[in-house]
């Protein structure tokens, strides 16, 4: 920069603290900008109008009833979205708590231990880990609706399998019930966050000195000792990028949920972003707007308490 | 003892019976529903349906990765527009990212932290939170215009990623390399394209597979905004094979099948590399 300008200054005026400023900001903006537009153009500014269309009732095809805003009618009015009659909203918001805890943490544990035995030296790895990779190439809608078809009661094969092994004695219509389809989708949600969170763990280790862990072995320290002492804090911002991109990923899934829960209407297996697609069909874009609105601030308050829990911001930022 | 010691290192040669259990394990587990998978795709239209099912299709019906082209959801086109908006995403978010995320890596300039905090809510929201916003944003999009309202909307949600991991690898490469380029003489642009770029470029491949494999599979966004049929991508095309009447698993799941083979492809050339690319842009 102008340090590595070789021609004398001192006889030029100095610009101000305020005008360089103001000449650094300027030099920044070609380069920055075109991220900008597309931000505020194509995220931000869908947002804002999300959130003005949740001040106004619509009616269910999209037609905007009157001019006038109904403050936090559609939030918490007599139909609002947190107290739409019918809509056992407590056991929504639970179940949404319970889905992001419980598939982000079997995903982490189950991904340490892949990833552990994929970071070992033995032929055909390469292949094994492309083998991985397969829930992740094939979309998650595909995925979802192959167990939605293997899991129906006449002509799923999955069934057939469970019956004819024993395990079950007759087979059962899983996507049917609200509860088993919740827990089902669970299953789905983590068998298809596992790749992502595998590969990033397994980078993770490849980053872990063998020199290190040679040290440990010399000193006495057992294999638990050397895993739960070295590798895991080395570890430690690898599971934490990967918990948070989960977070948000799961946190908004559609697709999972809405292939594997086959109940209409407002069961107890629904989550709020899924109610949100349920409402914005009965009951147009006010209602669900409101509901996306609470979804994203519920969104942000899960990830403040993984922030202040976990504290990765050190190695994140 | 039996077993030769040896000499103070870690073996690091594991067990081969383990390691045998572990990838059958493995197999089992990331096999299970593709395999469920390709059967029915060699099924016939009435073996799909049986009840009880069967496991396994009486004569393979591999006439279905034929025929399947000519049956009315059309999945030719739905490739079309899956490829367009899956390559035209991730050029515009390389295109778009890649000096921004050099720029933010290189220099301090006022606006630099409002503008990284931008990105980080970027990644917050996600098309499924803002269909209702983004329905109301692009619904005038009609024709080929939607494909341009896809690729917008698919560049923007990915572009976070994209600038993170890349900051993170240009953040990597030495400052005085820069300088020194700066020094000769050559242009900030210059500089970037001739000097930085060929030295993170395991950053940049594994931006371009993020962004495409998202793209290549998203589906809230093309749900809401595309209605003509001959338009769609394959997310929102596929289930169509599910008539009211007619259920043509087996095609489905055989256009589901073909459209993993490019994405897979795309995993294996770059295997090496997106794990090095993983690991700078999460550990430092």
């Amino acid at each position: 920069m102008s340090t590595t300008d070789t021609l004398p200054r001192a006889a030029k005026p100095r610009p101000t603290a305020q005008a360089l400023r103001r000449q650094e900001a300027l030099r920044a903006l070609p380069w920055v900008t075109p991220t900008l537009a597309l931000i505020v153009g194509v995220v931000l500014f869908p947002a804002g109008l999300m959130v003005y269309t949740s001040f106004f009732k619509y009616n269910n095809k999209g037609i905007r009833k009157s001019d006038e805003p109904v403050g936090l009618d559609n939030y918490i009015g007599p139909a609002g979205a947190l107290t739409f009659p019918g809509v056992p909203i407590d056991r929504i918001l639970l179940n949404t708590v319970l889905w992001v805890v419980v598939v982000v943490l079997f995903t982490v544990l189950l991904s340490l231990l892949i990833a552990q035995f994929l970071n070992k030296p033995f032929r055909g790895r390469k292949l094994l880990r492309l083998f991985i990779i397969l829930p992740w190439a094939c979309s998650v809608v595909m995925t979802a609706t192959v167990f939605r078809y293997g899991l129906q009661e006449n002509v799923g094969l999955f069934n057939r399998l469970l019956v004819d092994t024993g395990i079950l004695e007759q087979s059962r219509a899983w996507t049917k019930d609200p509860t088993s389809a919740f827990w089902i989708a669970v299953f789905v949600a983590i068998y298809v966050s596992l790749p992502f969170t595998t590969y990033t763990i397994l980078a993770g280790l490849q980053a872990v000195p063998t020199d290190v862990l040679e040290a440990a072995h010399v000193d006495g320290a057992s294999v638990p000792q050397r895993y739960w002492h070295i590798v895991l804090p080395l570890l430690r911002p690898a599971i934490a990028v990967a918990a948070l991109i989960n977070i948000i990923n799961v946190f908004n899934s559609l697709p999972i949920l809405r292939l594997l829960q086959e109940t209409p209407g407002y069961h107890t297996g629904h989550i709020t972003t899924t109610l949100m697609y349920e409402y914005q069909r009965a009951l147009g874009p006010g209602v669900s707007s409101a509901l996306s609105v609470l979804n994203f601030l519920f969104c942000l308050v899960i990830i403040a308490i993984y922030l202040a829990v976990v504290q990765p911001t050190k190695e994140v930022a | 003892m039996a077993k030769t010691p040896h000499r103070g290192g870690i073996d690091r040669r594991p067990n081969p019976w383990l390691v045998s259990l572990g990838a059958l394990a493995i197999v089992a587990f990331f096999g299970f529903p593709y395999a469920l998978m390709f059967v029915t795709s060699l099924k016939t239209r009435l073996e799909v349906t049986d009840i009880p099912p069967v496991y396994f299709p009486a004569q393979p019906q591999f006439s279905n990765y034929i025929t399947v082209w000519a049956s009315s959801v059309n999945p030719a086109s739905a490739l079309v527009s899956t490829t367009v908006i899956a390559v035209g995403a991730t050029l515009l978010v390389l295109l778009i990212a890649t000096p921004a995320a050099y720029y933010v890596a290189r220099f301090r300039f006022p606006g630099r932290l409002v503008f990284l905090l931008l990105v980080l809510i970027t990644q917050m929201l996600q098309p499924t939170v803002l269909a209702v916003g983004l329905f109301q944003q692009f619904k005038g999009w009609e024709g080929y215009a939607v494909w341009a309202a896809l690729i917008l909307i698919n560049a923007a949600f990915n572009l976070s990623f994209a600038i993170w991991i890349m900051q993170a690898f240009f953040a990597g490469v030495p400052k005085e390399i820069d300088e020194a380029a700066l020094i000769d003489g050559l242009g900030r642009l210059q500089t970037m394209f001739r000097i930085s770029l060929p030295l993170v470029w395991p950053g940049i491949v594994t931006a371009i597979v993020f962004v495409f494999v998202n793209t290549w599979n998203e589906y809230a966004a093309a749900l809401i905004l595309v209605q003509q049929t001959n338009l769609q991508p394959l997310t929102v095309a596929m289930p169509r094979f599910l008539g009211l009447y007619i259920q043509d698993w087996q095609y489905l799941f055989t256009v589901a099948l073909i459209a993993i083979v490019p994405v897979i492809v795309l995993f294996a050339l770059i295997e090496k590399r997106l794990i090095g690319g993983l690991t700078a842009g999460s550990v430092k």
